[in-house]
């Protein structure tokens, strides 16, 4: 049970937003720039990162839906995200997203456990400052979402189903508005 | 050195909102309604509980700039944010912020180690549930600037009256409208 009177029915920080709309737009907005905005990421790459700190945060909620969406851009590639949570370095993705997730774990850990070293390494893979950049504010953002929603212990619903017919939505109307619709 | 190239003589967070204005409106905007907008918690309270968070995560860019900003909330008190920095529960705050801020260490730590019991104290103290959901949300974003601030290494100046000009127009301007960089010594 949620440690707080959260209303029925919307799962993982979908309830809590509700309580305050003004901070709900601003989040919403975030997760739409980072994870859907124009990049030199893909949106599966995107959410894989969040998908692997979430997963790293052991946030149930938020690894199955990232999961769930970043699957949705590969063309149903649930295999593909699995390998990723469990080691991402013998995943079959490109060594520039491995790099980028290496930075991400850090993160995950603390700003300060990211060394130049993470980070020339990603330079060498092709990242650019941007691609730095998100892929350390996606991850940061990540650990604040797990947060908000494990502190307040929000519904986490069970099942695959929830979280793949979920994800479609997302993948197809994105996260402004996701508190409605 | 940032990890990236950012402008020059901005510190902290300012780098990097000036690098990356699309993610810097929203969290400029949610910023501002969780430690200014209309609450049951004073804004004082919010700097306290997001100072506490980036200092439990010893980040010292946030940890100075909000306790400044706690402390101009509270008429100039830089001795209350050390004392409850060093040891909330002996420090002169109210039970209820303590209890709160036992929330805020939890959420630092990680948001399943919040417990029922935690949140049964902050009720006893008097917390309403939108306290407790502020309380938990402020310590998150937190602990999403901290991990931004220092996971691009950025630029944390050692001068304490900077920080106190930060705290100040933090407490007076805001996040949203304080776009002007705050004039800083050149960095080394």
């Amino acid at each position: 049970m949620a440690h707080i009177n959260l209303p029925d029915g919307l799962a993982g920080p979908r309830g809590p937003m509700t309580l305050r709309p003004e901070a709900a737009v601003p989040l919403s907005q975030l997760a739409e720039v980072l994870l859907r905005g124009p990049s030199a990421l893909t949106r599966a790459e995107r959410e894989l990162i969040g998908t692997y700190v979430s997963s790293e945060n052991d946030c149930r909620y938020c690894q199955t839906i990232h999961g769930a969406v970043a699957a949705h851009y590969l063309g149903g590639d649930e295999k593909l995200v699995r390998s990723v949570k469990r080691d991402f370095l013998s995943a079959d993705i490109s060594p520039k997203l491995k790099a980028l997730l290496n930075i991400a774990g850090k993160v995950q850990q603390s700003g300060k456990s990211v060394t130049t070293k993470d980070v020339e390494r990603a330079r060498n893979q092709g990242a650019t400052d941007l691609e730095i950049h998100d892929t350390v504010l996606i991850a940061a953002s990540f650990c604040m979402m797990n947060r908000y929603v494990d502190g307040l212990a929000a519904w986490t619903p069970d099942g695959d189903d929830f979280y793949r017919r979920r994800a479609a939505t997302l993948a197809e109307q994105g996260y402004v508005g996701s508190v409605s619709h | 050195m940032a990890h990236i190239t950012l402008p020059e003589g901005l510190p902290g967070i300012t780098g990097l909102l000036a690098f990356r204005p699309e993610t810097a409106e929203p969290m400029r905007m949610l910023s501002e309604f969780l430690l200014r907008g209309p609450n049951s918690l004073t804004s004082a309270e919010r700097e306290i509980i997001a100072t506490y968070t980036s200092s439990q995560n010893d980040c010292y860019f946030c940890q100075m700039g909000h306790g400044a900003a706690a402390s101009h909330h509270l008429g100039g008190n830089l001795k209350l944010i050390d004392e409850v920095k060093r040891d909330f529960w002996t420090a002169p705050i109210s039970d209820k912020l303590k209890a709160l801020l036992a929330i805020a260490g939890k959420v630092q730590k990680g948001g399943k180690q919040v417990t029922t019991e935690d949140i049964e104290s902050a009720r006893q103290a008097g917390a309403t549930d939108l306290e407790v959901h502020d309380t938990v949300l402020i310590a998150a974003a937190f602990c999403m600037y901290n991990r931004y601030v220092d996971g691009l290494a950025t630029w944390a100046p050692r001068d304490p009256e900077l920080y106190l000009a930060m705290g100040a127009r933090l407490a007076e301007v805001g996040y949203v409208n304080s776009s002007a960089p705050i004039p800083v010594a050149v960095a080394d």
